[in-house]
């Protein structure tokens, strides 16, 4: 296991105002739109056989050049034993770090950063990985590492754990013991006996000394009684599978239950087990579970960390990174340059093991920013982003599947087309493909790869991969037209809706509002209509909309909010002509505005710098919008995000503050990606409008309407 | 072996008729035995009468008088049944009774034969109560009554082994204390074993050693639960060396144990750290990972079968003493009694045990021993015969 750190250069893609002074506006276009390198803070951490070091090594030395990496941590056993083959090969020092301050460093970094991190096992239900919503507040939890050895500890805080146990029987005993039973060497081996035998033959079971169950103290007769026990014989052969099962059975049941005894002493409900006897092996994941279970009587939780394997390594590299204190950063999981959860366990699709070579990866991006709770969340400690789960439900989840492979070819050859310029655009572009029908086909087999498998994680995963191949933002230059168009429309859209009385022009606001989420690149059905008809305009999308009889509850003839919270969704009609009026009809009414954009593109979702560039064209036609800007009424923020999703569990800090000071009493989420597929069950503590126009025929016979159907949810927060 | 064949020669089962214990006022009729069937090994405790008056022993049966003379002239039975003389209670006084209390033990594979002894031999006929505790009061209650004619009085497991140790303790040891600890069981040079007063037992945390391990939890005479168990008892420490040493008895076993060095099976703490791991507190001695070493092919053909079974004795004894450790303090109760068949013969593993508790419990924690090991229950079995009156 190895972990690096390296800045990576990548292309980001950046909008810049035209001096604008006396030229003819009307055909220049909006903005300016280049390409530039930026640099990156990316962590690589590669987890591979010992057998295989030498080539994991020539890997990291071809991604290491333009690093100014000088020292690379080490921890465990193979600090010692390699350290003077990585350092002759990398020409870097080794530095030896303490295992089990390592492990928690990086079980505490996993825990904050990477969102599904933590699963429960479930065998036998149909959702074999139950992953565990992010909890605020990861402190206090137990650690139980189980080694050659076991070691609970028990971690109140950041630097402050403690260790507060351990057991001689763990991982080596497994294997030492089994292969002194059995003459098989392997771990992996060992435990492929163990799931093959029947541990009844050489365990001593209840029903085995009483002829059933123990009834008056609730013991099952298939309990076991004393392992082993049926081998008190020197004459009888056993088989090794059985032999195999019941060490492991014996194992696993008396970590189970002193991390137990451990967990009720110190009154704790939460168990974290890592080290390599469960390291990827649904087997003994298995047996933890069930012991815990068992003992604990379900009132303690046995969980299992995605990222397991690499604690030790992002607990090595923090602690040499400590002078820049990585810790004040956020950081995020790359899709693009992380194999999935179990992609090396020989458990699973052995047949595929030797096909996808030698080692596993996690690649995590440094943040620019820090990213934090929406504080207007009710319960951030249940708070569950998504709305269909699609590990669990497997009919959505073919169905996803699918349409993205069938928008993929679309989508590379979009990527392609943004690029006229560049040389290699084609060929990044089916690397681009290749590379995304792989986790398509890898999520097939293991939707359970990358945490609970979703839209947005679908979605995020295809801007990783884009990214990966260096296109920024595909969309860049149809967002610039398209704005350009729907800012020419902006006066006479006030116009006509000024035009109008009050109730009549709420009406049209939000219809407006809605008609404007039409335009939307990412959903197929609207980029077919936008590919034919490239006239299509706001009033024919007003016409699209489903179920326009609907009449508002929106309350707004009450008082006024004190502060509104916007996600816009796209660029061009649905920022300019739809989100715009009704930002500025809340601002005459006293309303304070927070518009909150993505940081980073994504398909052809308005950008925060896209947003800054917009509000400066409007206001300056805009008397309202001008004086709302001036006077810090109007307040554009980015969220801190890149999806065409929102997570209300990672938002910019910045905003959150903001969010806070203004005293928000009012959220409007806009558009598929924001308000359906995301937070569509989110439950806030303020007034929140939830609306988007479902553009997804699949999803719209779900939610029992049509395509083109509008959701307009309202919620206010019961007293 | 046989139980049963070596009986038949040496003992003849009369059919006269005694007593009904309706005509008496006395008590209960004899022979008074107390059965515990556990999952390796069958306890039987027999009370001797000593106080037996002419007139008794003229109304007396044939049958009964045999069973005495077999039960109390012989050391071993069969090849198998083995009476521990140096137990004996001798002069009790029991329901008004006076006579000496005999402890007999055999295997639990053994319990047909035994049952078919008692059915050649008409032992219904005698119309005693036979009161069984232990899994095996369950199991084999169907063949005692076809095989055997007999109604088994089946009494719970945990309220015999509550009541014996109780009762053995009151008693004393002939004149000496059925309690005792390890003094300095950290200091080998001056560990010594002293007589402990368990006059005020509660609140008392028993650990029953048999094939598996039971935990209980007593608070007063009447109050007592189950903890929570182990599956890694003496039947595993016993198992396992069949497997790995190919021994065929426990005596066996633990004689090999006696002569190994487990540490070159285990991995201590300073095979791993070069000496103490100072970020936890943990000795250099201290096993890290039980047969860790046997993950290396070069040590595991380096062992000697006397290393493995002093491995494994180690590692289940370790065990027992951290879950019964842990449960001590979650029950918060400092004193720990360790019984069952485990600890026969079994000095490594008692001192063992004296000193995990002290040494991880920094002194907190006394362990406790009982010389009359495995036998509560079968004595509670008894004390429930007399009970049910």
């Amino acid at each position: 296991m190895l972990a690096y750190y390296s800045t990576v250069q990548h292309k980001v893609a950046r909008v810049r105002s035209f001096d604008h002074s006396g030229k003819d506006i009307d055909n220049e276009p909006l903005y300016e739109i280049s390409v530039q390198e930026e640099i990156t803070a990316r962590l690589h951490f590669i987890k591979f056989e010992n057998t295989y070091i030498e080539t994991c090594l020539d890997f990291i030395k071809d991604h290491l050049v333009n690093t100014e990496t000088k020292v690379i941590k080490a921890t465990g056993g193979g600090a010692y034993k390699f350290k003077d083959l990585i350092e002759k090969k990398l020409g870097l020092k080794v530095d030896k770090e303490d295992v089990m301050t390592c492990l928690i460093k990086g079980c505490n970094f996993v825990l904050r950063n990477i969102p599904h991190e933590v699963f429960a096992y479930q065998k036998d239900s149909d959702t074999e990985f139950r992953f565990q919503t992010n909890h605020p507040n990861i402190f206090p939890y137990l650690l139980v590492n189980i080694g050659s050895g076991v070691s609970i500890v028990k971690v109140e805080s950041e630097d402050k754990f403690e260790w507060i146990g351990g057991s001689s029987i763990g991982g080596g005993t497994f294997w030492g013991l089994g292969a002194l039973l059995t003459k098989t060497k392997k771990f992996d081996e060992l435990l492929q006996l163990a799931s093959k035998g029947q541990h009844t033959n050489v365990d001593m079971l209840v029903k085995d000394v009483y002829g059933g169950a123990y009834q008056t103290l609730g013991l099952s007769g298939n309990l076991i009684a004393s392992s082993f026990g049926k081998s008190t014989t020197a004459d009888k052969e056993f088989s090794k599978e059985d032999m195999a099962k019941s060490l492991l059975h014996m194992i696993s049941n008396d970590i189970g239950q002193l991390a137990c005894l451990h967990a009720k002493l110190h009154n704790l409900d939460k168990i974290y087990f890592g080290g390599f006897f469960i390291r990827g092996h649904p087997v003994t994941m298995r047996t933890i579970t069930y012991s815990i279970n068992f003992f604990s009587k379900g009132e303690v939780q046995a969980l299992f960390l995605r990222h397991e394997g690499y604690l030790g390594a992002i607990g090595a590299f923090l602690k040499g990174a400590e002078q820049d204190n990585p810790n004040q950063y956020s950081w995020g999981e790359n899709y693009a340059g992380s194999s999935g959860l179990m992609s090396t366990s020989p458990d699973v699709y052995p047949m595929q093991r030797t096909r996808s070579g030698t080692f596993d990866m996690l690649e995590m991006d440094r943040l620019e920013r820090p990213l934090v709770n929406l504080p207007l969340l009710k319960d951030p400690s249940t708070y569950i982003p998504d709305t269909v789960d699609l590990t669990d439900d497997a009919m959505a989840r073919k169905y996803w599947l699918t349409c993205f492979e069938e928008a993929l070819d679309g989508v590379a050859k979009r990527a392609a087309a943004s690029q006229p310029d560049s040389v290699d655009a084609q060929e990044r572009a089916e690397k681009f493909r290749q590379k995304y029908w792989n986790k398509l086909q890898t999520l097939r087999q293991q939707p359970f790869a990358y945490g609970t498998l979703t839209v947005r994680s679908l979605l995020d995963t295809r801007e990783h991969c884009l990214n990966e191949f260096n296109f920024p933002d595909p969309y860049s230059k149809v967002k610039q037209k398209e704005n350009g168009i729907a800012l020419k429309c902006f006066q006479s859209v006030i116009e006509s809706l000024d035009s109008l009385g009050w109730e009549e022009r709420q009406f049209a606001l939000v219809k407006g509002l809605l008609a404007g989420n039409v335009f939307d690149w990412g959903a197929k059905a609207v980029s077919d209509v936008l590919e034919s008809e490239p006239q299509f305009g706001f009033e024919e999308a007003k016409s699209k909309l489903q179920g326009k009889g609907r009449s508002l509850d929106l309350d707004l003839d009450g008082p006024p909010h004190k502060c509104a919270l916007i996600f816009a969704d796209n660029s061009g009609i649905d920022i300019i002509l739809g989100v715009f009026p009704f930002v500025r009809e809340l601002l005459s009414r006293g309303t304070e505005v927070i518009l909150a954009c993505n940081s980073g593109p994504a398909l052809n979702d308005v950008t925060y710098s896209e947003s800054l560039i917009v509000t400066e064209r409007i206001a300056a036609m805009d008397p309202v919008i001008h004086s709302a800007l001036r006077d810090e009424k109007l307040l554009l923020v980015q969220t801190g995000s890149s999806s065409p999703c929102l997570d209300l569990s990672r938002l910019d800090q910045g905003l959150a503050v903001l969010v806070r000071e203004r005293q928000t009493d009012l959220v409007v989420i806009e558009g598929m990606g924001r308000a359906i597929h995301t937070n569509y069950y989110a439950v806030l503590r303020c007034e929140s409008l939830k609306l988007a126009v479902i553009k997804n025929s699949w999803l719209a016979d779900r939610l029992g309407g049509k395509i083109f159907s509008v959701i307009f949810k309202y919620e206010v927060p019961c007293k | 072996m046989s139980w049963a064949q070596h009986g038949q020669s040496e003992t003849r089962w009369g059919l006269v008729q005694h007593r009904r214990s309706g005509d008496s006022t006395e008590g209960h009729v004899f022979p008074w035995f107390g059965l515990d069937i556990g999952g390796t090994l069958v306890k039987l405790v027999y009370f001797e009468p000593k106080d037996i008056t002419a007139e008794e022993e003229e109304e007396e049966v044939e049958n009964l008088k045999s069973i005495r003379k077999y039960l109390t002239s012989n050391v071993a039975y069969g090849s198998t049944g083995i009476r521990d003389v140096h137990l004996e209670l001798k002069d009790l006084t029991l329901c008004g009774r006076k006579g000496n209390l005999h402890f007999i033990r055999f295997p639990t594979h053994d319990m047909p034969a035994f049952i078919q002894m008692g059915s050649e031999k008409h032992f219904s006929s005698l119309h005693t109560t036979l009161c069984a505790t232990g899994g095996g009061a369950y199991k084999f209650e169907q063949d005692f009554l076809t095989m055997g004619d007999l109604e088994l009085c089946k009494l719970d497991e945990l309220d015999c082994l509550v009541k014996g140790v109780l009762y053995i303790d009151s008693v004393g040891f002939n004149g000496h204390s059925e309690c005792y600890y390890f003094e300095n069981p950290t200091d080998p040079e001056r560990c010594q074993k002293l007589p402990f007063n368990l006059e005020n037992p509660y609140p008392l945390l028993l650990v029953n050693i048999g094939s598996g391990v039971s935990i209980l939890a007593a608070y007063s005479k009447d109050n007592y639960k189950r903890v929570t168990g182990t599956s890694l008892g003496g039947g595993t420490f016993f198992g396992l060396c069949c497997l790995l040493t190919g021994c065929s008895t426990f005596e066996e076993a633990l004689e090999m144990a006696s002569h190994g060095d487990s540490t070159k099976v285990d991995k201590l703490v300073r095979d791993i750290y070069g000496g103490d791991y100072e970020r936890f507190g943990l000795p250099g001695w201290a096993v890290a990972s039980s047969f860790g070493n046997m993950m290396s092919k070069e040590k595991r053909e380096s062992v000697s079968k006397e290393d493995l079974a002093r491995a494994t004795l180690i590692t289940i004894t370790n065990n027992i003493g951290s879950i019964a450790r842990m449960c001590a303090l979650n029950e918060n109760i400092n004193r720990v009694v360790f019984v069952g068949n485990f600890l026969r013969i079994n000095t490594i593993s008692m001192r063992l045990l004296a000193y995990a508790l002290d040494y991880w419990s920094k002194g907190q924690l006394k362990a406790l021993f009982l010389e009359h090991e495995g036998y509560f229950g079968a004595v509670g079995a008894l004390l429930g015969l007399l009970d049910s009156a």
